[in-house]
């Protein structure tokens, strides 16, 4: 029975290949097991966009640090990962909103991120094709978008390259209290510690864990270069991504950088399939054409689905579980998972080699959720 | 007499015969190349019933449309990306 690692990382995900980069990089021995391909789950049906996010001080804290790490990253990507600082536009509608725009104006100002903020005039002459009328917006010019699969496969090399094992198509039945897992063979995989970076589904592996499937569907068009040029988002975003009602969509539109646009977005949750759901699509697409009145000139060449690992509380849970100082956790990042990847990397390596964190890790512990705490969402 | 009507094809006037293609009509301007690829090679129709997608071209200012699935109608402004 020879083989044994530091750390084995279940899941090769974005989150689970930043994690085994990092962790390679801290020198310890890493085996990555995924039972389908690599980035092939949630990671594949991320929009990729790389932001800075406000909905509460932990999730900005994260989501710039995480920001910044892509930062030193981005000359490092290869071609196909398809970096592209396009920045964010965040769009609002009436004054209210355009409220809500100054006030993030502040916060990102004061914590040194760089923000603009446009009016109705200057938002139509950077986005021709958005609807006349709107109040204005906030540009984000550091924002940026990728292509998830491409970047995990990338993180994931980096992390071979640092003597980590990758073995895909490799289903893990359990995770060993006392470390390591079993895999669906039934072989055992010793191991100091295990990382589950499962996403949304996580709690096969760590049962009783607050994470639900939340589902999203998303359009890409042909191309058409320069239909738009930012990432544009609605600020209702926010309602949608973190309201608490079952079914929501919200406006985000991305250019690609073949020109292709992708769009998104729904939540949904008690929806496990993994089928298009036609009536929240037409929904999703229609929020986008009161946008963009133009888009339904263009012709849309695929649709599909995934799922969200959603939290109640819209964190993330990162570092050791309640069953076990052995068995860890790197899953929960809704629909921040590619930003966050690098940061999550970041904490659960330091935390994990006994480095001082360069964020706080207590907002993201698991061991916010204790056993007793009723969970609702 | 068979009914005609008249198009353009990258700018040259053509009448062809009512129920015509435009891929067909597109052959008939004596236009080999419908598109490039994204690599920049050149492409044209292959299975001509609107399944590969290699005949798209820009028709009345819509691109990507499949010219094997559209037929020619009287002033339609057709181009190709020669």
């Amino acid at each position: 029975m020879g083989e044994s690692f530091d750390i084995i990382i279940v899941g090769a995900g974005i989150v689970g290949a930043a994690c085994a980069a990092a962790c390679a990089r801290g020198g310890l021995r890493v085996l990555v097991v995924d039972r389908g391909p690599v980035g092939g789950g949630t990671t594949a049906a991320g929009m990729g966009h790389l932001v800075v996010l406000d909905d509460s001080q932990a999730q900005f804290a994260l989501t710039y640090y995480s920001r910044s790490l892509w930062h030193q990253l981005a000359g490092l990507l290869p071609a196909d990962v398809e970096y592209n600082q396009c920045g964010t536009l965040w769009v609002a509608s009436d004054e209210e909103e355009m409220a809500e725009v100054r006030r993030k104006e502040k916060l990102y100002a004061a914590a040194g991120v760089h923000a603009e903020v446009l009016d109705g005039l200057e938002l139509e002459e950077l986005e021709p094709n958005l609807r006349p009328g709107v109040a204005g917006g906030l540009r984000v010019p550091e924002d940026a978008v990728l292509y998830p699969p491409s970047a995990a496969r990338f993180l994931l090399e980096q992390a071979q390259q640092q003597g980590a094992q990758v073995r895909t198509g490799v289903s893990v039945r359990s995770l060993l209290g006392e470390g390591g897992v079993v895999l669906a063979d039934g072989s055992r995989v010793s191991a100091g510690r295990t990382v589950s970076a499962t996403g949304p589904w996580a709690p096969e592996l760590t049962p009783g864990l607050p994470v639900r499937k939340r589902k999203g569907h998303l359009v890409i068009t042909e191309r058409y270069p320069g239909f738009v040029n930012h990432q544009i988002v609605e600020l209702g975003y926010l309602k949608s991504a973190h309201g608490a009602g079952k079914d929501s969509v919200a406006f985000n539109i991305q250019p690609r950088k073949n020109g292709q646009m992708l769009i998104g977005s729904s939540r949904q949750y008690e929806a496990e399939d993994t089928a298009v759901d036609q009536p929240i699509l037409d929904r999703m697409l229609n929020r986008a054409l009161e946008y963009l009145p133009s888009l339904g000139q263009l012709s849309a060449i695929r649709v599909w689905t995934g799922h969200r690992a959603a939290t109640p509380d819209k964190l993330p849970l990162i570092g050791p579980s309640q069953e076990s100082d052995r068995i860890w956790l790197a899953t929960g990042h809704e629909g921040l998972g590619i930003t966050t990847s690098l940061g999550t990397a970041g904490l659960l390596a330091d935390l994990l080699l006994d480095r001082a964190t360069a964020i706080p890790a207590a907002p993201y512990s698991p061991a916010r959720f204790a056993k007793t705490s009723s969970v609702n969402d | 007499m068979t009914k005609t009507v008249q198009i353009r094809v990258n700018g040259h006037s053509l009448c062809v015969p009512v129920g015509t293609v435009v891929a067909a009509a597109i052959a008939r301007a004596g236009v080999a190349r419908f598109r490039r690829s994204v690599m920049g090679n050149p492409r044209g129709p292959l299975c001509g019933m609107g399944i590969c997608m290699e005949c798209r071209v820009t028709i009345n200012s819509q691109r990507y449309s499949r010219s094997c699935q559209t037929l020619c109608a009287e002033g339609m402004l057709i181009e190709t990306d020669e």
